[in-house]
């Protein structure tokens, strides 16, 4: 699912990297516990939390994670969205709550890293 | 992919949260720059975080050393990356007891930045080929991940 999609399907607003919508989304992880994205979080995936501290930012950088949507109304500080230019990263804000957020996007087809890790056990990966 | 053996060293401040992931970012910027295999970069970035992260959070300073020792160097086809975190303390009362997935000590300033889950030192171990940890409680803490390269 491409970012533009998420963009669409959440009403959400891009806060930084609007030349990068194209870029390719396989997985989800919502959470406000960058203790548990850095122990679930697989490639090509898009973090969902209401967390609005610089370590979301660096999280997602040592996970390669493309794009992160802050929800429930959140805005990331400035510098978090400097950071995210420097690195690369996407950043959207929706005003759906994280469990609303993370509900629209599978019901459209996008599976949680648990799917995809469960998925790859099944065919030996 | 042949490398050449490297060794870097870096500083780990205690309790700073404001740099806290900028070791970790150096050593993933470098293992970019010398053509690292990307899988073992996004592995070694992860468990590099971690271990950071333990270091600000819970000890009283101490350092990270990166070591890459090529094939070449060791005759065969698969060479080694080595991360070891030395710390100064104050060690781990119960080391069996804080590799349990959700056991932490973590205060709850820490918990508000969104770590200290009790996860940290299980993901090192998931990530790393080999894993290491040894404590002595009032001395320091010291961990060794082993990460296989080609």
């Amino acid at each position: 699912m491409k970012i533009s999609r998420i963009m669409e399907l959440l009403d959400a607003d891009v806060l930084m990297g609007d030349e990068q919508l194209d870029l390719d989304i396989r997985t989800a992880c919502g959470s406000d516990l960058m203790s548990d994205v850095l122990a679930f979080v697989k490639d090509h995936t898009v973090l969902l939390t209401g967390l609005t501290n610089p370590h979301v930012v660096r999280t997602a950088e040592m996970l390669d994670v493309g794009c992160v949507v802050f929800a429930r109304g959140k805005r990331p500080t400035q510098d978090m969205l400097d950071m995210a230019r420097d690195k690369g990263i996407v950043m959207l804000a929706t005003k759906h709550t994280l469990y609303v957020t993370c509900g629209i996007l599978y019901k459209h087809g996008l599976p949680g890293t648990e799917d995809e890790a469960i998925a790859s056990e099944k065919t030996g990966g | 992919m042949s490398h050449e053996a490297l060794h870097e060293s870096y500083v780990v401040q205690a309790h700073n949260f404001a740099s806290a992931g900028e070791v970790s970012a150096s050593i993933k910027r470098l293992l970019r720059h010398i053509g690292i295999d990307f899988g073992v970069i996004r592995r070694v970035s992860i468990a590099a975080y971690e271990v950071e992260l333990n270091l600000v959070i819970h000890s009283r300073g101490g350092r990270i050393d990166l070591e890459i020792i090529p094939p070449i160097e060791i005759g065969g086809e698969t060479g080694w990356l080595h991360l070891t975190s030395t710390d100064v303390g104050p060690g781990i009362r119960d080391v069996d007891l804080a590799m349990q997935e959700g056991w932490s000590t973590a205060t709850d300033d820490v918990r508000d930045l969104g770590f200290g889950a009790g996860m940290g030192l299980p993901n090192m171990r998931r990530n790393a080929d080999s894993f290491e940890i040894t404590s002595e409680y009032g001395v320091g803490t010291t961990i060794k991940m082993g990460f296989k390269i080609q």
